[in-house]
């Protein structure tokens, strides 16, 4: 049964339902991340990009996963881990990139960098580097979308560290209290900088804990980009049928060091082997391919799509006009032509 | 119309509620219990329980959630019990509200306006009696506000709301029962200007929120004793009004800052550095600091007044300043 597929998709023409459609899409998307952080490696390593530039390799599937469950009018609120949040929400790579190179085009106007992409448009809240900064924010957004009645819902990312900071427990136990339309998508990669969850935690079940605020939450294989899209789904079904908060404890690893300054020292070698063979890229490629839905040319062109799309964002980066000093005092209050409705 | 600053305060809210349906109030104790200082008594009874918030004990968390439902348009006014506890908070004022702005590049305007108690006088001792107003000062992306008369209680919220950007109010703890003959209808005053409370020619005294009254309880021993004094009431602390402070100087030649902050690192400080640095050749004398002392506030009564400028220390160093170089 599966080689006749497996034969079918090697002479070029694998299935095109809908639903192969959708996860070629997702496949499309976990790419598009991957290839612009290891473009950042290199571009990191060449001075051309600076500052702390924290990379999600290995954790795509839960960008992915996630984000395709909201729709454009719901709200994002990240961390300082976020280029693939940005880039599974649809900021444009190019204005990513840009930004990453502190040019005008940014989407940040230069201001921000890595670490604090926003986009109103797309209501991408950031781009926080403040460990747990973003919930109660995110929690702020939820109850703006309750009190206004829009069936909008917010989804706020963190960190398995962020939950040890007393923001996320008055923000949960807050959000619980006032039912408020959030999705907590926890990302559990084992570590907070180099200290592993057991150090950092004196219960490791997360959902466990979140529940005892009275909110639906469970536990996900976060290297599964279709059980994080199930998983997510069922959590914004949940939110947007008005049973408040939903936490999602997504169980991932990063396959990079905390940052590019970071030796990574604490990790053993075999640990993150390990978990490479369960790369969320492969994992759905190999699906796929047993589903008859890719075969290695489409996933090469796939590929060479996203190695393309880089490539122009770099080249726009590299010919955009830098940010003047002469705009330094900019973006300070607001002008008052460009204040908020 | 007679009132007290509390009820000036609270008018303040009631119309900004009735006025606009995005406002909402939130904090600890602000709806039911009517307010630590009562400031909010009655409201939750007008306006509901959605509008008239009360929180738990989380001071990070509901700031942060003000700041966040303003992003998303909504108009919070989220009140923090006093300036010590927004500490806990002071993470979300200060590495969100006052920079989303320009870390998005410009993308983002968080309207939000946080009202806050301040101040010692009370013999609440330490942990609630301290005056950090010169820290918020030091921010950038913020702005903030010191009402010290009734006028400034009944009008400054709305100035505040109307700003596009985050406004942080403090209002001084030996304020609120303060009375006297409000005007109806006056104008809400612009936010970053300075009043001359007294008008004066001998020497220029500077002070913002609690130390007002003191401040002119000074000016009248001064005037006891043939000395003209002038009282300037800074009331909006980021940004500071350079050109009345100065103009004022340009007058009396000479200049006082009160200013219950310690002295270190204070906002008197900061307005002693900017005459010095615009209108020196108008000086006298030198500037002097009428200050806290450099304690934890402490609770004993005597302790407690000889820690704070009072109008005896503050005509002292009038006095000085007028008799040495007079
Ligand atoms: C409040 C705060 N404390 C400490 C730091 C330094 N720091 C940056 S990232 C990090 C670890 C966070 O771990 P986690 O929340 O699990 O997120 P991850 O980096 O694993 O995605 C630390 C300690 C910070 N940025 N903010």
């Amino acid at each position: 049964m599966t080689t006749t597929r497996r034969t079918k998709a090697q002479r070029g023409r694998p299935s095109q339902s809908a639903a192969a459609k959708h996860r070629r899409d997702l496949l499309a998307g976990m790419l598009l991340i991957r290839r612009f952080e290891e473009r950042c490696v290199e571009l990191y390593s060449a001075s051309t990009i600076r500052g702390f530039v924290h990379l999600c390799i290995g954790e795509e599937a839960v960008a992915t996963g996630v984000t395709t469950a909201l729709e454009p009018a719901d709200a994002v609120v990240s961390t300082y881990r976020e280029h693939g949040h940005a880039l599974a929400r649809g900021v444009p790579v190019e204005a990513v990139m840009a930004e990453m190179y502190g040019k005008a085009t940014g989407c940040s106007g230069g201001r921000g960098g890595s670490m604090h992409l926003f986009d109103a448009g797309r209501r991408f809240y950031g781009g926080n580097a403040i460990v747990a900064g973003g919930i109660p924010l995110a929690a702020g957004l939820a109850l703006a979308e309750k009190m206004r009645g829009t069936g909008g819902l917010v989804c706020c990312f963190f960190g398995d560290g962020a939950f040890a900071e007393g923001e996320f427990h008055e923000s949960a136990n807050l959000a619980a209290l006032w039912s408020l339309p959030l999705l907590l998508a926890c990302e559990n990669n084992l570590y907070a900088m180099g200290t592993p969850l057991a150090v950092e935690h004196a219960q490791t079940d997360l959902a466990m804990r979140a529940a005892s605020y009275g909110m639906p939450a469970w536990a996900v294989d976060g290297m599964d980009v279709t059980a994080v899209e199930a998983a997510a789904r069922r959590a914004v079904d949940g939110i947007r049928a008005g049973h408040g908060p939903h936490f999602l404890e997504l169980r991932t690893y990063r396959f990079r060091a905390h940052s590019m300054y970071d030796p990574d020292r604490y990790r053993d070698k075999t640990e993150i082997e390990r978990w490479r063979t369960r790369d969320p890229i492969s994992v759905l490629a190999e699906r796929m391919k047993a589903d008859g839905e890719l075969n290695d040319t489409v996933q090469d062109e796939l590929d060479q799509r996203a190695r393309r799309e880089v490539d122009r964002a770099q080249q726009a980066a590299e010919a955009a006009p830098a940010e003047s000093a002469a705009t330094l005092l900019r973006h300070v209050h607001t002008d008052s032509e460009e204040a908020p409705a | 119309m007679k009132t007290t600053y509390r009820e000036a305060l609270r008018e303040a809210l009631r119309e900004a509620l009735t006025a606009d349906e995005r406002v909402f109030l939130m904090g600890e104790d602000v709806g039911r219990y009517g307010g630590a200082f009562g400031v909010s008594l009655g409201l939750v009874e007008e306006f509901g329980p959605e509008r008239v918030r009360d929180t738990p004990l989380s001071e990070s968390a509901f700031t942060g959630i003000g700041i966040g439902s303003a992003l998303a348009g909504l108009r919070p006014v989220v009140e923090i019990m006093t300036v010590n506890f927004s500490l806990l908070a002071l993470d979300q004022i200060l590495n969100n509200a006052a920079t989303l702005r320009h870390m998005s590049g410009g993308q983002f305007s968080v309207p939000l306006v946080i009202r806050m108690t301040t101040g010692a006088g009370r013999q609440l001792a330490a942990q609630h009696s301290h005056s950090l107003e010169g820290w918020y000062a030091h921010i950038p992306g913020i702005r903030v506000l010191a009402p010290a008369t009734l006028a400034d209680a009944r009008r400054m919220l709305g100035g505040a709301l109307a700003d596009p950007d985050p406004v942080v109010i403090f209002e001084h703890g030996s304020l609120y029962n303060l009375s006297g003959e409000l005007d109806e209808d006056g104008a809400a005053p612009g936010i970053g200007a300075a009043a001359v409370r007294r008008p004066g020619h001998d020497v220029t005294l500077v002070t913002y929120g609690g130390s007002l009254p003191k401040t002119l309880a000074a000016a009248d021993v001064l005037a006891a004793d043939g000395i003209s004094a002038e009282v300037v009431d800074l009331r909006s602390l980021r940004p500071l009004d350079d050109a009345t402070v100065m103009a004022s100087v340009a007058r009396t030649h000479r200049a006082v800052i009160v200013d219950e902050g310690w002295r270190t690192g204070s906002l008197a400080a900061e307005v002693s550095a900017r005459i010095t640095e615009q209108a020196f050749y108008d000086l006298d004398a030198s500037v002097r600091r009428v200050c806290s002392a450099e304690v934890p506030i402490p609770y004993a009564r005597a302790l407690e007044e000889a820690a704070l400028p009072q109008p005896a220390s503050i005509a002292a160093a009038a006095g000085e300043v007028v008799g040495r170089h007079g």
